[in-house]
């Protein structure tokens, strides 16, 4: 994985709420046996009408939206079913963080293993950022700053150790592997235990 | 000592690294459960760096998800029936197992069935556990006091390799269900109340522990349901403390423990209930006692109502999308609006008493000539106790299909699928945009009503339709 430190793009905004990760990766794309190739995938449904063709009403099919990295929603976003496929689909489509006030557990575990920053806000910034479409901003992962293009710095949490992996562009599994010890030992405490 | 929930006895007796500000727990996973569609990239990250399924004995497969509910007895079948892809997704399932030495429950086993319902089934699920699996449903197991959530392949893999994953200690969330369930209303309908009344993302960063007399009161199947859609409130997991009615579930399954070792088994799962006093950082009752079938309007199963209430009328732009959405009226009831399908199935109402709960609505009657009704138990297992009661023979009598087990019509990925613009009344857990195919239509409900439903060509009260 690439370190992450400062991301710097204009932002798209899906302003509703509950987006869930049937939205933003239909189940008939599920059936992949690899992680890449899933950005065509993303939001299929509300891009794309029944011949395939993009709906001219919706954000992402906007010229303006070409190239943006930072995706602002709505509440509970990522709320539904675990698929890692949702974060794989948003990278391969070009985003690097999504903001909103709350961002569905399952969905920011799996974002977080990826280099997919979520990040939450207090609701006057998200009112803002709702109301300001493109807008430029920078997602600071080193200072844990979101800065708007007005000169506010807004700060934003990132559990330690997620962080510490995604600056220096290593993976969790690395840590797991290395308590092999204790773990053989937690096993041996528990005779009752197969 | 302190009054411990039931979650922090669990969660307690499975932390190998205790976290700290610098690091998540390392929590040690009795149980990983795992199937198609979540798996093959969690393989490959096994096989990349040289890695081995550290305990197979812990871990178990089976085909579900992508897997068509039409007879499939071998390769060469499923080549004929499934699409390329899920084929080539269900083959590499299969070669992985075989790779890495773990356990699968295919085509040639009399145990395949939906991941959540097999676990339970074979005896494997039990109180105290910790359970995880590439599927957010895992809360399923949490109906017998394990703690049990749902990952994504990233975490698969961590699974795999080490038996472990890295978690922060969630919050605690008590829902208290008093009262008893008025005749025909179900734990279907408890839990659609309750994320009615708690929101979509009510148990975010929560482990919800139910209770009350109403639980008290439900069999395992029923606790199973409710437990399931503890995701559909936000929270990863839904525990329920074990008591005499899931021990007698599981004694004599074939994974439980037998002779002497079910004795000290007993004796442990005994001790997990809440302690009187336990703390909990969030609360809420409700009283089931005046609760009637409930049935969702919108696009998320937070959106809720009794079937012979009005749907509510909201001005906000969510609102009134889900609303054109679905096709319905605010200040109408939903009772009377047209289905074009019912879908009987999933891990959330596909056990054998979900499939009588509809057989005693349809028997000896015919469903509406407009409809299409699925009936797809959830295991194989389940489809033969079913064929043994005569079931398959109301349903099919009725006018129904009956199918192989599997996921169906849950999510649209099988072959199984609501067409666009079609609205089905279904069992299963998940009412948003898409979820039963492009374009479908969804109205979660309980079998009961889901089966009126198919009788009356619209959505039904099932009250007036069971027999006294
Ligand atoms: S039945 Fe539906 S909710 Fe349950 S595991 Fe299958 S797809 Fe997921």
């Amino acid at each position: 994985m690439e370190p992450i430190t400062v991301i710097r793009s204009r932002t798209v905004v899906m302003p509703f709420d509950d987006i869930d990760t049937d939205q933003i990766v239909p189940a008939r794309f599920l059936t992949t046996t690899t992680r890449d190739g899933l950005g065509e995938a993303a939001f299929a449904d509300w891009r794309y009408d029944a011949q395939g063709a993009p709906k001219p009403d919706f954000v992402l099919n906007d010229e303006s939206a070409q190239d943006c990295q930072v995706l602002v929603a709505g509440k509970n976003f990522g709320c539904g079913s675990s698929r890692e496929h949702a974060p794989w689909a948003l990278l391969d489509y070009g985003f690097r963080a999504v903001i909103s006030t709350e961002i569905a557990d399952i969905f920011r575990s799996n974002s977080l293993k990826n280099g997919l920053l979520p990040v939450v806000v207090d609701a006057d910034t998200h009112r803002w950022l709702i109301d300001n479409p493109g807008a430029k901003v920078e997602v600071d992962l080193e200072a844990l700053e979101l800065r708007l293009p007005d000169g506010r710095n807004i700060t934003f949490d990132i559990d330690r150790f997620s962080r510490y992996c995604l600056l220096n562009g290593i993976d969790q599994l690395g840590f797991l592997l290395q308590q092999e010890d204790r773990i053989s030992a937690f096993e041996k405490s528990r005779p009752w235990q197969p | 000592m302190s009054a411990k929930s039931l979650f922090e006895k669990v969660w307690q007796e499975h932390v190998v690294v205790p976290e700290t500000d610098d690091h998540p727990a390392v929590l040690y996973i009795d149980l990983h459960l795992t199937h198609e569609v979540t798996s093959p990239q969690a393989f490959s990250t096994l096989r990349e760096r040289g890695l081995k399924v550290r305990r197979t004995d812990l871990t178990l497969a089976t085909m579900d998800h992508s897997t068509p509910t039409v007879p499939v007895r071998s390769f060469r079948d499923l080549q004929i029936v499934a699409e390329p892809q899920a084929a080539k997704q269900i083959v590499a399932l299969e070669d992985n197992c075989r790779e890495f030495g773990v356990t699968l429950h295919g085509f040639d086993s009399e145990h395949r069935g939906i991941v959540h319902i097999i676990g339970p089934e074979l005896g494997v699920t039990q109180p105290g556990k910790t359970i995880v699996c590439g599927d957010s449903h895992t809360s399923t197991h949490g109906a017998f006091g394990a703690l049990a959530f749902g990952i994504g392949s990233t975490e698969v893999g961590h699974i795999m390799a080490t038996q472990c994953l890295l978690q922060r200690k969630p919050k605690t969330f008590a829902v208290n269900f008093e009262g008893s369930l008025p005749r025909g209303v179900t734990a279907k309908d408890m839990i659609l109340a309750l994320i009615g009344r708690i929101g979509v993302d009510g148990g975010v960063g929560h482990v919800l522990e139910y209770r009350g007399s109403a639980i008290h009161g439900l069999d395992m199947e029923q606790r199973m349901t409710i437990c399931n859609m503890s995701i559909e409130a936000g929270a990863r997991a839904g525990m329920i403390a074990p008591d005499d009615t899931t021990f007698e579930y599981l004694k004599g399954r074939p994974m439980a423990p037998q002779g002497a070792a079910w004795e000290q088994a007993l004796a442990r799962w005994r001790s997990l209930p809440s302690d009187p006093g336990a703390r909990f950082d969030r609360e809420v009752t409700l009283d089931v006692s005046a609760l009637k079938p409930m049935v969702t309007y919108g696009t998320n199963p937070g959106m809720v109502v009794a079937v012979d209430e009005p749907i509510p009328d909201r001005s906000d732009s969510n609102f009134r999308k889900a609303l054109d959405y679905m096709g319905v009226t605010a200040g109408k009831p939903l009772a009377g609006h047209p289905v074009d399908i019912v879908f009987l199935g999933s891990c959330t109402n596909s056990r054998i008493s979900d499939l009588q709960q509809a057989a005693d609505v349809l028997r000896g009657k015919h469903i509406a000539d407009n409809v299409r009704m699925l009936v797809v138990p959830g295991s194989q297992k389940i489809k033969l106790e079913a064929e043994r009661l005569g079931l398959d023979r109301i349903f099919v009598e009725a006018g129904a299909e009956w199918r192989e087990s599997g996921c169906s019509m849950c999510l649209g990925m099988n072959g199984d699928t609501v067409p666009s613009g079609q609205l089905s009344v279904s069992t299963s857990n998940r009412n948003f945009e898409g979820r039963q195919g492009k374009g479908a239509r969804t109205v979660l409900a309980s079998p009961a009503t889901a089966a009126a439903s198919a009788l009356a060509g619209a959505v039904a009260d099932p009250r007036p339709y069971l027999a006294n």
